[in-house]
């Protein structure tokens, strides 16, 4: 199915291949918001997002990309802000200058510290031999030892508060889902979180949020790699 | 009401980002410096600011934050909203769009040229000019899409600036510190918008705290 085929008159779409962690993300926003949104998936393998139409969507020929009646966004975690700023604007910390400051420390946390060692192991592990490519160990081994020096500081924060952000939980946790879903499918994820008692409750009330398991069925741990069309 | 303190060195564009967005948005603040050279930036005074032992930090009263981009957030929700436009779901919906552009498509290709051109000859290492060249070129694909969305609106979030158009300052200021700053010559709307963002009080005040010292 190519891109903007879909004849749906749903006013919310979302484009992408659901495995992409980042495409889930938005996906994830959309199921916790409550939004009547249509999903319509793309083939990375057909070139989907190199066509005029989605670069016309996003200039950077990337997945997701949303629409939300005249509105067009990219870039997975400004959707999900959007979604949810929407719809659940409590969980951004709308309106409350401490607990909205305290959101956006933790999504930029999630984005610049836990995100790129995660992704690199994710990559690595899963990625890498789906593609025939053998693992890369030393590029995995230092990225291992950076997410556990990055999974303490999480370890000490989720001591003193419920959630990354404060006492509720916020986008900023949510944001973690989708990669991490990955990750915990990998050797390094027990062997990483086993030892963190509160990041380990932390992840597995995340992964049990309805939501999430939704969510987490479009991401099957082998990438859908028996499957033509994702 | 005492002023807001930005924790961190003046020659981090991660610390000179917040100054951008501390200065437009009019706030109160001073900078405090902290001392990588002495490990300051480890110490347990400095981690109960930043755990993750980095800068910039940013104090207001009971409030300390840290991650440069949500520190700015931050400074713009208090003094100056208009800069997210977040009483606008539209308007904030693309100003956050541009906000991520600059850190995971232009930053994320700018910030390795400037730590092999800039930081690693200070640390005693080389440049790795294969960094850079692929850096490079992964820049100038931004740089077209730029161009094109510059061609259409003023800033880049529309026809006002914002959070994104700022975000930018201190690292490009930084590769104008660099012998690459040529790259930007053939996208002309981007220059425009850049020499546009340079006139500006703000940012000029970023460029006076990252001279040199003799």
């Amino acid at each position: 199915m190519t891109a903007g085929s879909s004849s749906s008159s749903k006013p919310v779409k979302l484009y992408g291949w659901a495995v992409s962690p980042f495409v889930a993300r938005a996906l994830l926003s959309l199921e916790e918001a409550g939004v009547d949104y249509e999903h319509v998936p793309m083939n990375p393998d057909a070139g989907d997002h190199r066509r005029p139409e989605h670069l016309a969507m996003n200039p950077f020929g990337q997945v997701p990309v949303l629409e939300d009646g005249d509105l067009t966004l990219f870039e997975s975690r400004a959707i999900a802000r959007h979604v949810l700023r929407k719809h659940k604007p409590e969980l951004l910390g709308v309106g409350e200058l401490e607990r909205s400051a305290a959101v956006d420390v933790w999504l930029e946390v999630e984005a610049h510290q836990f995100h790129p060692p995660t992704l690199a192991i994710v990559r690595e592990c899963i990625a890498a031999p789906l593609r025939g490519r053998a693992r890369d160990q030393v590029v995995v081994d230092e990225n291992v030892g950076k997410l556990r020096a990055v999974l303490e500081v999480y370890e000490a924060r989720l001591g003193s508060h419920r959630y990354l952000a404060g006492d509720n939980v916020s986008i900023a946790d949510l944001n973690h889902f989708t990669l991490m879903h990955y990750f915990m499918s990998t050797e390094y994820g027990p062997a990483l979180v086993g030892p963190l008692p509160r990041v380990k409750a932390w992840w597995e009330e995340l992964a049990a949020r309805p939501a999430a398991r939704k969510v987490a069925a479009f991401m099957p741990l082998d990438f859908g790699a028996d499957k033509k069309e994702k | 009401m005492a002023p807001m303190k930005l924790y961190g060195a003046t020659l981090s564009w991660n610390v000179t980002r917040c100054v951008a967005a501390l200065e437009e948005a009019g706030a109160d603040y001073e900078i405090v410096p902290i001392n990588f050279g002495t490990g300051e930036h480890k110490s347990p005074e400095h981690l109960a600011r930043n755990p993750f032992g980095q800068v910039p930090a940013l104090q207001d009263g009971d409030l300390v934050i840290f991650e440069s981009r949500a520190i700015c957030k931050y400074a713009c929700r208090k003094n100056k909203p208009e800069l997210l436009k977040e009483g606008d779901l539209k308007e904030a919906a693309i100003v956050d769009v541009w906000v991520e552009v600059e850190a995971h498509q232009y930053t994320s290709a700018l910030s390795p040229i400037l730590f092999e051109v800039l930081i690693k000859p200070m640390l005693g290492g080389t440049c790795d000019q294969k960094v850079v060249d692929e850096n490079l070129e992964k820049l100038k694909k931004v740089l077209e899409v730029y161009e094109a969305r510059l061609s259409k609106s003023k800033y880049l979030a529309g026809d006002y600036i914002s959070l994104a158009d700022l975000n930018h300052a201190s690292v490009t200021l930084c590769l104008f510190a660099t012998p690459y700053a040529s790259v930007f010559d053939a996208y002309p709307h981007v220059k425009a918008w850049w020499s546009g963002l340079m006139a500006r009080p703000s940012v000029q005040k970023v460029a006076a705290l990252m001279k040199p010292s003799a």
